[in-house]
């Protein structure tokens, strides 16, 4: 046998143009594995020149699975420019929608793109292999997904006017308050969608004990966590501050604000993705792999601060080896539905809120700072927006930190780890191939964010395997 | 139209260079798509396995701009391989927001986004390497190949969706009321 290379193209059921590439040896075996991103729209080129003010809008084009979250990240570098604390209320809404866009995102990742591999099998027919597959095996489970997420969308509709690319949050608040006439609908939504979400939850328990082997090679090593958490440890997902936690749980980072993320994180470049690779800097390209996202979040926080959401993460920290950090990213899934329950009290706390449907929710200002940085926890991790502006408050320079570029290192180690479980040396199933897909997929990628700049590079890092063999090689910073 | 063993329509949807949430709009049909599921088979797309664009499809939804080579020649296929193509949604329609780069030359683009030194070029610059090379200019879909029918909107309402598609089923002219036509 020969070597050769296999290529999965595209990466299906993800968000965003990507495939995989697997270089074979002559035994058959998966001696290297990569992630590619392939398209390019080039934001930070495309926003210079334009008003700050506009910066919502076009970002929020950036992500139509997350476009909230890109949306409030732009809006509080807008305040940061503008230099004013946003009115009470309009941060509390803020807060409402993001949980809201959380819902749905997470429910979209877990229903809609990954429970056709838990439910149906991740060797099963790929034609049926789908939410529509799904409609007519598990009736009742896909109903239940297509609600919850219906309700997020719903929720980021009554606030900003639509379900998908809101005109609504701006720097210095939002353009619109809360209907008190709407307080009740939203309301009703939550106790349904708890329901489905704690039967999820419950399902999804009985499922994972056929999945052993999943359990222990999708993506289970010891790695950096990084998330927001409340000044008081709890789970956060709009402000805060930001913490780094090793693989055996020691606290790197305790309390670092935001701003200064370019102190803590570098990446490389490389010629075969459009997507680059970031790593925590104190500990250079290797040992400063990290991953972001539901798993970092539930595992860099002290607890999720809502009854029910304890309950359940106190139970997901069985996961724990030794008292070390959740390390397998197949549980990503689990951390998913534990976040959703957690926004579902959030949202359903701040509707009781008596200012919520205040009216007034906008700061005015003009340019008081030069630069700005808005960070938020995206569904899929940690997104730093840092733009620069003229005394017109026309952009000069954007740099967008997305939260798939942070896990970029940890996916393309875990198709590698999948291979080389998974794979026989002898023939190369299409059930193996989707096996190596579902390894994307727990990061639930959003790889339309692809690009951003930071620095110049200095050198070339080689990474070997254990064997000596080329595991990977990157520039670095 | 009925051109499946089972009497459903093949439909396909497609996602050049867009941001998803045309796609997103298509799942806002929520509880429709149960019922859609009746007459309809998803043969191809970002939210189903099949990895090729197969032959005979009835419908094919194609979210994007034409931003690079892959993409151009995917427009070729699809539009070759169905009976209907749907642009959908304003950067298939115009180009809209993967336009926006147009007026600066694709090296200096890349080049200040990906800062590589020592003889190395950045990804997206020349054919043959692991990721397509970007074209001169993001088009809208009927620059690069005929179109049937025109959904605006950023993305179009999932009420829009809804409505050609049911045309469509039907056989029908899809005809949008007075509140879908519009851009944004």
């Amino acid at each position: 046998m020969e070597k050769k290379t296999v290529t999965i193209d595209p990466v299906t059921r993800i968000e965003g143009h990507g495939k995989i590439t697997l270089q074979l040896d002559e035994k058959g075996h998966v001696t290297r594995a990569r992630f590619h991103v392939t398209d390019f729209r080039g934001f930070e080129k495309l926003c210079e020149q334009r008003p700050f003010w506009e910066m919502p809008d076009i970002t929020s084009r950036i992500c139509g699975i997350c476009p909230v979250s890109h949306m409030l990240a732009s809006a509080k570098a807008g305040d940061a420019i503008l230099g004013v604390h946003i009115p009470p209320t309009a941060h509390k809404l803020r807060r409402l929608i993001h949980w809201a866009q959380l819902v749905q995102s997470h429910a979209l990742s877990f229903f809609h793109l990954s429970a056709p591999d838990l439910l149906l099998g991740m060797e099963s027919d790929p034609q049926e292999r789908n939410i529509l597959g799904l409609v007519s095996r598990y009736p009742e489970v896909a109903k239940d997904g297509i609600r919850l997420r219906q309700v997020g969308q719903e929720i980021i509709r009554v606030l900003g006017g639509k379900s998908v690319h809101p005109s609504w949050a701006v720097p210095g608040g939002v353009r619109a308050p809360l209907e008190p006439g709407k307080l009740e609908s939203l309301q009703a939504l939550i106790p349904q969608a708890i329901d489905i979400t704690e039967r999820t939850l419950e399902l999804y328990r009985e499922k994972i004990e056929g999945f052993s082997g999943e359990i222990e090679h999708y993506g289970d090593f010891s790695s950096l966590y990084m998330g927001l958490v409340s000044p008081g440890g709890e789970l956060e997902h709009y402000d805060g501050v930001l913490r780094v936690m090793d693989g055996g749980g020691k606290i790197l980072e305790k309390g670092a604000p935001p701003e200064n993320y370019r102190d803590i994180f570098s990446e490389g470049v490389e010629s075969w993705s459009f997507l680059k690779f970031p790593y925590y800097k104190p500990l250079g390209p290797q040992e400063g792999l990290y991953r972001v996202g539901p798993l970092a979040r539930l595992n860099v926080c002290d607890r999720a601060g809502t009854p029910r959401a304890d309950r359940v993460l106190e139970e997901f920290r069985r996961w724990q080896k030794n008292g070390r950090p959740v390390s397998g990213s197949f549980h990503m899934h689990e951390a998913r539905l534990i976040e959703i329950l957690f926004c579902l009290e959030k949202i359903s706390e701040t509707l009781s809120d008596a200012h919520i449907t205040g009216t007034h929710v906008r700061s005015h200002a003009g340019v008081n700072a030069r630069a700005g940085v808005g960070v938020i926890e995206a569904p899929r991790g940690t997104l730093f927006h840092d733009y620069h502006v003229d005394d017109e408050g026309l952009v000069q320079e954007v740099n967008l930190v997305v939260a798939s570029g942070h896990n970029n290192l940890a996916m393309n180690r875990t198709i590698l780890q999948i291979a080389r479980a998974f794979g026989n040396g002898s023939e190369i199933t299409e059930g193996f191939l989707n096996r190596m897909e579902h390894g994307i997929r727990i990061y639930d990628p959003c790889l339309s964010c692809s690009t951003h700049v930071v620095g110049r590079h200095a050198s070339r890092v080689e990474l070997l395997g254990p064997s000596g063999g080329l595991l990977r090689s990157f520039e670095i910073l | 139209m009925s051109s499946t063993p089972s009497g459903k329509i093949r439909l396909a949807t497609v996602w050049l260079s867009g941001c998803s949430g045309c796609h997103m709009s298509f799942l806002d049909l929520d509880e429709q798509l149960l019922e859609l599921h009746e007459h309809i088979q998803l043969v191809h797309g970002p939210l189903v396995d099949r990895k090729d664009f197969p032959p005979e499809v009835d419908v094919v939804l194609v979210e994007g701009a034409v931003n690079n080579e892959e993409q151009k020649e995917m427009a070729g296929i699809l539009r070759e391989q169905s009976r209907i193509v749907v642009a959908l949604g304003d950067c298939a329609v115009t180009g809209n927001v993967p336009a926006m780069r147009n007026g600066l030359p694709v090296k200096n683009l890349l080049e200040s986004v990906y800062p590589v030194e020592g003889g190395h070029e950045p990804p997206g610059l020349s054919s043959g390497s692991e990721v397509p090379r970007l074209l001169p200019a993001a088009l809208p879909l009927h620059a690069v190949v005929p179109v049937d029918v025109f959904l605006p909107g950023c993305p179009p309402h999932a009420r829009t969706i809804g409505s050609a598609l049911k045309a469509l089923l039907k056989g029908e002219r899809v005809v949008l009321e007075q509140g879908m036509c519009r851009f944004g």
